[in-house]
């Protein structure tokens, strides 16, 4: 069914979901500081919250598929959507933004400060500035790690995102064609390449923590590999689900040759964390 | 499918009433208002906070609070001002407002606009509920430095995860207005002829799409530090506690445009109206309001100069600060040129205005004396800066909010505020900020250090009137409320043009504006 292309602008009515995901978020927020607080039943109440916030996704955008297939939706909501998920994306980059930037100026400003002769000898007389470090003080109490190397798992994940770039492109051009096959066929490929690249990300995590002495807390390297390919990992999982539900909406005959910008929001995703990835391979796994 | 009938059955379905009616609104108006009163009601709730912290000060010694309770009350303060007083206050115009004048019925995301503010009140009740926890609230200054907000307790964690949650308060309604300014202008209605208000949202939204994921990335650090191990801001472990400063004001400098440029708007609608000639240089305070967003994003540690940097980068940071000054004082020097030779009149708004214009650029100096980097080192951390950021965010962002509600409640009400209380509240403030606030800048050259609850004896006088002022200010604004409820309730009616200099489309409709507007797109010729 084609979008109905009318002057008249639409307009949503009132809506629960908004309320029901502010008190989830709430919950969450509660609950997980009980958790890191060691209260009693945190746990729970971040569950319940987690669970309330699933609920409201499930419902709000099975409301939002159902109007855009209903053809409610006209060019201008799509031009909406279009803005809003450029200026998302563009969100997304600086926060990225942040963590990249704290590596940076560890890697370049503090550590090198640290083994400067005239400052940071006051503090750990002797300390070398190399990379990767857990830092002065961890060295020096005898802390050892080793850091992860880059043309294992990690260029074989580089290899598999990159390729999901194509099969997802592949796809699109499927979906163009109103070749559902290709389109399908292009998107299972898409969604087993990201469960693939998690598989090896949770495997060479485990690695980490059991044989190399590489963790959250070793110092700096730790913090920064952690949180970069820990936020980005989580970034693939997320991408990776939305992949799964254009799949399963491909699959019951959803969008059109001309109208899907769901999907093309999902690719926008897509590819914006596959070059993150290729970024963080550079500069946290390669150049070390 | 036709979507006449859509429409049709649309409308049939009831619209809840009461409570619910708030919780599920999709209305611009609606959330426009309830942004609007959460601001009002922080307002209160941080400015009782200011006024305890004022009168512990108000002699040498500690009489009714002691040093971590006050440090509590100055963090709390400051945290909630700017993220549950200004920018929820700025928001609401732009839900009201901002449809309005581009001729839309609603923003982009009615839906999503919802979730955006009832996310604020969830923030809000983490902070306000962390001063009944086991160790009060968080003191450690609204700037959250590490390591200090790595020692405190539950609080701590509470408020980095509501700070999580009002930035994406703010991500969202930023997304929002963006969008409703790029794709919902009414047919003709081009960029360059919007209303000034629409231009200082666009760049302020920019702002916050673009830092408040900044703030989440140093908070998160912060909570990973205190939580789970990490050592991003610890020099044992190769951090470096100076690097949340980096982070957290490559934030917090675009952040302070982003209390101010809404203000900017509002003050480039109300002066032409008073003037009765069109704003002076259009396009030049577009310019220049791009130019301070572009410019904000390179002169962050100004805030650092006492951290230690080399001297090349204080320099640098000097000279970028400076520069700001440039675009600023093309936009003081437009709205001068806009009630020059114009048949000026003086109501409340204007006021306001007038003394927007006038105070912030007292603000504006001081903030130019702080950028030189010699000087700010003797004056970082005292009642200098304290009087530098109330000047711009008090008589600028607070009063340019005052001077918006008085302009546009006719034309959401349908009545006429009370001119005579108008008045009241305006020479009261005026008054009662410059009592407070002016005293602070002698107190700074003479080296009072901010954030302190005791202080030596030379301070008391200028302590003692700083006092006195914040307490007519804040009693002031006891009249702002009379004022607002009464016009809600009654009032001379308002004409739908309200102001006889008043242009744009939001003065096309009756007053008060109904429920839905502009269904049908106006054209814009
Ligand atoms: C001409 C424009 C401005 C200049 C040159 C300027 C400069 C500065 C400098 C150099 C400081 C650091 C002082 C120190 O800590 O030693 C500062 C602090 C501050 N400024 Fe401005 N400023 C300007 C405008 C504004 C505006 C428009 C706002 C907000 C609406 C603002 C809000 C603040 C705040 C809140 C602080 C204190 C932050 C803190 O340490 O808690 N400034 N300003
Ligand atoms: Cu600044």
């Amino acid at each position: 069914m084609s979008l109905a292309q009318t002057d008249k602008y639409y307009l949503p009515q009132p809506s629960l979901w908004p309320i029901i995901g502010s008190v989830a978020l709430l919950l969450m927020a509660v609950g997980g500081t009980m958790v890191m607080r060691d209260i009693d039943n945190g746990g729970w109440i971040l569950l319940t919250g987690l669970a309330i916030l699933l609920y409201m996704m499930f419902g709000w955008f099975g409301e939002v598929i159902r109007d855009s297939e209903a053809g409610r939706y006209n060019s201008q909501v799509d031009a909406s959507f279009r803005w809003s998920m450029s200026w998302f994306i563009f969100s997304e980059v600086m926060f990225f933004a942040a963590f990249f930037g704290a590596l940076f100026y560890t890697r370049v400003l503090s550590v090198p400060w640290l083994a400067d002769a005239e400052t940071g000898s006051l503090l750990w007389e002797g300390f070398q500035a190399t990379w990767p470090t857990a830092g002065p003080g961890l060295t020096q109490d005898g802390f050892e790690f080793t850091p992860m190397g880059a043309w294992g798992i990690p260029a074989l994940n580089t290899l598999l995102l990159l390729t999901s770039g194509v099969t997802l492109t592949w796809a699109h051009w499927g979906l163009k064609k109103s070749n559902r096959t290709q389109l399908i066929l292009g998107l299972a490929m898409t969604v087993a390449l990201g469960v693939v690249f998690i598989g090896f990300q949770v495997y060479e995590y485990i690695h980490a923590y059991s044989e190399m002495g590489l963790t959250l807390g070793a110092g700096v390297y730790g913090s920064t590999f952690f949180m970069l390919t820990g936020f980005h990992g989580f970034h693939v999982l997320v991408g990776t689900i939305m992949l799964i539900v254009m799949l399963l909406r491909s699959i019951a005959g959803h969008f059109t040759a001309e109208n899907h910008f769901a999907f093309e929001a999902v690719s926008w995703y897509w590819h914006f964390v596959d070059v993150v990835w290729v970024l963080l391979f550079i500069v946290v796994y390669w150049l070390i | 499918m036709s979507d006449a009938a859509h429409a049709h059955d649309d409308h049939s379905h009831g619209h809840p009433s009461g409570v619910m009616r708030w919780l599920t609104t999709t209305n611009h108006k609606d959330i426009g208002s309830l942004y609007l009163w959460f601001a009002l009601i922080m307002l209160f709730l941080a400015g009782s906070m200011a006024l305890l912290i004022r009168a512990e000060l108000f002699q040498p010694g500690l009489q009714l609070t002691n040093p971590d309770f006050f440090n509590q009350l100055t963090t709390m303060h400051g945290l909630i001002m700017i993220f549950g007083v200004i920018m929820p206050a700025f928001s609401g115009f732009a839900n009201w407002q901002v449809p309005l004048m581009l001729g839309a019925p609603d923003m982009a995301f009615p839906r999503m606009n919802n979730w955006a503010f009832w996310l604020l009140p969830m923030a809000g009740i983490m902070l306000m509920g962390s001063f009944w926890l086991p160790g009060g609230a968080v003191a450690g200054g609204w700037t959250m430095y590490p390591p200090l907000f790595i020692q405190g307790g539950i609080s701590y964690d509470l408020t980095i995860l509501a700070v999580h949650i009002m930035g994406l308060s703010s991500i969202m309604g930023s997304i929002n207005i963006v969008t409703t300014i790029l794709n919902m202008r009414a047919p003709g209605l081009t960029l360059m002829k919007m209303p000034l208000f629409c231009w200082t949202w666009l760049i302020t939204a920019y702002l916050l799409i673009a830092t408040m994921p900044v703030l989440a990335g140093a908070v998160t650090m912060l909570l990973t530090d205190r939580n789970f191990g990490t050592h991003f801001f610890n020099a044992a472990g190769g951090g470096d506690p100076v690097m949340f400063q980096h982070i957290f004001w490559f934030f917090a400098h675009p952040e302070v445009y982003i209390l101010i440029l809404p203000a900017f708007g509002i003050v480039s609608q109300i002066i032409p109206t008073f003037a009765r000639k069109p704003l002076f240089g259009y396009a030049s305070m577009v310019y220049a309001t791009a130019s301070i967003a572009i410019l904000s994003f390179i002169v962050w540690a100004h805030h650092m100069f006492t951290v230690g940097m080399p001297a090349a980068a204080q320099l640098f940071f000097m000279f970028s600060t400076m520069l700001i000054a440039v675009p600023t004082g093309v936009k003081i020097f437009n709205w001068v040129a806009t009630m020059w030779k114009g048949s000026l009149t003086f109501e409340t708004p204007m006021l306001f205005a007038i003394a927007f214009v006038c105070l912030f650029a007292i603000g504006g100096f001081s903030g130019l004396v702080l950028a030189i980097a010699p000087v700010d080192i003797q004056l970082h951390d005292t009642y200098y800066v304290v009087a530098h950021f109330h000047y711009v965010l008090v008589s600028g962002a607070l009063f340019s909010i005052f001077a918006g509600i008085y302009y546009w409640l006719p034309k959401w009400t349908g009545n006429m505020y009370s001119e005579t209380l108008g008045k009241w509240h305006f020479w009261l403030s005026v008054i009662g900020m410059n009592i407070v606030f002016f005293p602070m800048h002698f107190l700074g050259l003479a080296g009072m250090p901010r954030r302190i609850p005791d202080y030596a004896l030379q301070f008391t006088e200028f302590n003692q009137i700083a006092t006195v002022g914040a307490f007519i200010f804040g009693f002031s604004q006891l009249i702002f409320l009379a004022v607002v409820l009464r016009t809600i309730k009654s009032g001379e009616k308002a004409t739908s043009r309200v102001w006889e200099g008043a242009e744009g489309l939001e003065w096309t409709l009756p007053s008060p504006a109904p429920y839905h507007t502009f269904e049908t797109a106006p054209v814009v010729k």
